[in-house]
């Protein structure tokens, strides 16, 4: 059992909660996950490691409530457990001096880019950060994000804070400027990571991408979780999330991601109507 | 009064008992198990009908040579106790086995009353005798837990909680050494708990043979992924001085044929974990989901093709067909398993291949197409060689596909241990009588050395890694 030790929200559905995990902690690096249960009924969902501290024996993680399980897990406090924690799954990003890195955080895809960031930083590259969100209130972590870059660029969709308009513009922009780039991360919603990598791939500028499919052991053993990259088909638990975004079909990603969304309508229903919740 | 000596002819005139089950209708709308089980006195009339062979040809035919003639006999004065006692000397599961064993490609296949009888049909059901005592045995109050030696000191690591890993524990931890097994998922019992349904091995016997583990003193962690959280390197620098390999053969083949990444197509790994680890037939009172069909195509024939179209029937298909591309003779199902799944009405698609699959505008699967096939000559495994006939595609209508032509090996611990060697196939290389492998002090054994094969193989091949570990405890000799 993983006590959760501390929970801030930072909008109504985003939040970030500390959680007691020795082992987890000491052996994590950059670009893994963990995969949780919130009670013995309960589904088996992957979350990024958001920050972790090995001496004091916790990791963080960064949820944004969407649905059932994340709903679930927003309700508990400080004191509970999480019913199940496995982790760390995944290949860790490979990091090493590449000269000036972008980091491209989406919504709470920001928060999985912030490790990396460190990371990246301290093998002694510029990283230079965008930070998007529909709203103000949606851009997440900034002090952090300003803590791991050399520079930090906001842009919102309603222009509520920082630049107004999309975070390929504000790639478009640096790439305008003539800022060498060597590196591009893009991490949030599949959308917006299938527009960065197209927009890169205009400017031939490496560009790797952190997919969030669907998943369930997180150990290889399913297939649910696969994609195309290239035309194979890969499996991100086990052999990603992260791969080269020119590659990745990401209109078939987001076709599988919205495989359920019927039963998961039915899902958090349910719980309602139970009074669950 | 002395009950008198039944003659072989007496004994051969007996009616193999007919296990009562649950009618194939009634049975497609819940998931408990099929057959009942016998009663004491079908038990007793099935064990009569052992001719008690001198040379007892059914125990060459078991794996792990249980000695059948001695139980049955046992069975038959209604002496329970001493019948379980005597298997499990050799076998640690028998509620298990006597379920899932395939019984007559095994013990009963060289049974001389079947073959007296002139039907591997009629030999005497030692399969379902073994599942009658081990459920007499779980039906007793305060069945003893096994002795355990004095303590060693000596600490073990076994990696995966199916059958294999099971006894390894089971031996090691009675030799008196602390036994640790790292398991990945949530919740122990390896294919047991992820992939053979509930209908066929209730998820009961499972967790009770894991809590008699953890009575023995076992530690049990679950939710453990080693390669990620430990290497095999780090858990022996940690003081675990023999380490098991039981990973299984947990990664599922697929078809590479177009269309495979359309919704609604699965692996039978994924369909079945989902179903039975993920309990997604209690949709939405559990939370994960599964997708709900009418016709549904499963390709394969072993039993993981079997367990996946009788998981689909439950889960409320109106058709489902299973397509293989050999013939009925061939298929590599337990032969109850292919039986059931015809009872229920699982259509049997023989000879048919898939070679694509074809999605609506909204990328889900609509339709497979196949072609017929015809056998040509014998292939390396001696079975006739599928060929396409040109010419003969056609399509299935189907919303959900499920794919089931079999497992190789997970590469999470060879990647992280370079010093176990694998052989083209990926299962890890182990001499075939200790399952040492090419690294000192690690043993391994299982689906993950045989490739995908059986509960009994699994646990035979753990049975002797463990000796061979108390051994090498033993001696500190490699
Ligand atoms: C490697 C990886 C890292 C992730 N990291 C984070 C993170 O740090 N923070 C965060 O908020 N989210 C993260 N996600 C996404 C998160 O797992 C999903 O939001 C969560 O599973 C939704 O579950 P739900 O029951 O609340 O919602 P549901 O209503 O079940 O689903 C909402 C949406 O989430 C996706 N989803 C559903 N089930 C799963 C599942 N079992 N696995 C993955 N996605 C699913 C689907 O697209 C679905 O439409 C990550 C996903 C992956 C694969
Ligand atoms: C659907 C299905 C039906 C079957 N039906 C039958 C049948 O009727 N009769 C029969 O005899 N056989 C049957 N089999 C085959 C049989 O189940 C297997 O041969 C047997 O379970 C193998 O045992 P094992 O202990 O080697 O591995 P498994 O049972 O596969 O257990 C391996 C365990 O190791 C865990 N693991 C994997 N990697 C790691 C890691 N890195 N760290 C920690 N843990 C790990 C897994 O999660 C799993 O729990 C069936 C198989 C399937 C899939
Ligand atoms: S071969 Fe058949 S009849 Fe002979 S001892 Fe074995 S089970 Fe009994
Ligand atoms: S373990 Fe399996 S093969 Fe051996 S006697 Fe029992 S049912 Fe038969
Ligand atoms: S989640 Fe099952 S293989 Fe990746």
């Amino acid at each position: 059992m993983n006590k959760i030790l501390e929970k801030e929200f930072f909008s109504p559905q985003v939040f970030r909660m500390k959680v007691e995990a020795p082992e987890i902690a000491r052996k994590r690096k950059a670009g893994q996950f963990v995969i949780i249960r919130v009670s013995d009924a309960g589904e088996r969902i992957p979350l990024t490691i958001a920050d972790a501290n090995a001496s004091e024996g916790w990791i963080e993680l960064v949820v944004q409530a969407v649905g059932k399980t994340t709903t679930d897990l927003s309700k508990l406090s400080p004191g509970d457990s999480l019913h199940d924690l496995a982790g760390p799954l995944g290949r860790p990003t490979h990091i090493e001096k590449h000269g000036t890195v972008l980091m491209v955080g989406g919504g709470i895809g920001i928060a999985p880019a912030h490790p990396i960031a460190q990371a990246m930083k301290a093998a002694g590259n510029t990283v230079v950060s965008i930070l998007g969100g529909r709203s103000k209130e949606l851009v997440i972590m900034e002090e952090k994000m300003k803590a791991a870059s050399d520079e930090v660029i906001i842009v919102t969709d309603d222009g509520s804070y920082g630049m107004k308009g999309m975070v390929t513009d504000a790639i478009q922009k640096l790439i305008d400027e003539g800022r060498k780039i060597d590196l591009v991360i893009a991490i949030g919603p599949p959308v917006m990571m299938k527009f960065v990598s197209l927009l890169t791939k205009k400017y031939d500028i490496h560009t790797l991408v952190s997919l969030n499919t669907i998943m369930i052991d997180g150990t290889g053993m399913c297939g649910g979780c696969r994609v195309s990259v290239g035309n194979e088909s890969k499996f991100v638990c086990v052999d990603g999330p992260e791969f080269d975004g020119h590659l990745v079909n990401f209109d078939e990603m987001m076709q599988r991601l919205s495989m359920y969304r019927d039963q998961e309508k039915e899902s958090i229903d349910h719980a309602c109507k139970l009074g669950l919740r | 009064m002395e009950k008198k000596e039944l003659t072989n002819k007496e004994r051969l005139a007996i009616p193999p008992q007919k296990m009562p089950e649950q009618g194939p209708k009634e049975r497609i709308g819940n998931v408990n198990e099929v057959p009942y089980g016998f009663t004491e006195e079908m038990a007793v009339a099935e064990a009569e009908r052992c001719l008690q062979c001198k040379n007892a040809p059914c125990i060459k035919g078991c794996p792990v040579e249980v000695n059948i003639p001695v139980f049955i006999k046992f069975i038959a004065e209604r002496k329970f106790r001493e019948a379980v006692a005597v298997i499990k000397e050799t076998n640690v599961l028998p509620a298990v086995c006597g379920r899932v064993c395939p019984q007559e490609e095994q013990c009963q296949k060289p049974c001389t009353v079947g073959k007296s009888l002139k039907s591997v049909d009629k030999a005497v059901q030692i399969g379902k005798l073994e599942r009658f005592v081990a459920d007499w045995e779980m039906n007793q109050a305060g069945s003893e837990s096994p002795s355990i030696k004095p303590s060693t000191g000596k600490k073990i690591a076994v990696i995966g909680c199916g059958p294999a890993g099971i006894t390894v524990a089971a031996d090691c931890r009675r030799a008196g050494h602390e036994v640790t097994i790292f398991e990945a998922l949530h919740k122990p019992g390896g294919v047991l708990a992820y992939g053979i349904p509930e209908f066929r091995l209730p998820k009961k016997i499972v967790g009770r043979e894991v809590d008699n583990l953890v009575s023995m003193g076992v530690e049990l962690r679950t939710n453990m992924v080693i390669g990620k959280i430990y290497t095999i390197e780090e858990l022996m620098a940690e003081g675990y001085e023999a380490v098991f390999v039981g990973t299984g053969a947990g990664l599922p083949m697929f078809l590479n044929i177009p269309g495979e990444n359309l919704n609604g197509v699965y692996s039978a790994n994924e369909y079945l974990t989902r179903a039975n680890l993920m309990q997604a037939y209690s949709f939405p009172n559990t939370d994960t989901p599964i997708a709900r069909a009418s016709n549904v195509a499963v390709f394969g024939g072993g039993n993981v093709a079997m367990d996946s179209a009788r998981t689909a029937l439950r889960l409320g298909a109106k058709n489902v067909y299973l397509v293989y591309r050999r013939s009925h003779e061939e298929m590599p199902a337990r032969k109850e398993e292919i039986h059931h799944a015809e009872e229920e009405g699982v259509q049997m698609n023989l000879l048919q291949n898939p070679v694509r699959f074809i999605g609506d505008d909204k990328g889900w699967v609509k339709a497979v197409e196949c072609l017929r096939m015809e056998l040509g000559e014998p292939d390396d495994s001696g079975r006739r060689r599928p060929v396409p006939i040109k010419g003969s595609e056609f399509t299935i209508d189907v919303d959900v596909c499920i794919v089931a032509i079999g497992n190789a090996s997970n590469p999470l611990i060879p990647h992280t241990t370079p010093d176990i060697q694998t052989n083209k196939w990926g299962n890890i290389i182990a001499d075939p009588e200790t399952l040492k492998t090419t690294k000192k002090g690690v043993f391994a054994g299982g689906d993950i050395v045989l490739g995908a094969a059986t509960v009994i193989l699994a646990m035979g091949q753990g049975r002797k890694a463990a000796q061979a570990i108390n051994e090498y405890l033993a001696t500190g000799a490699w």
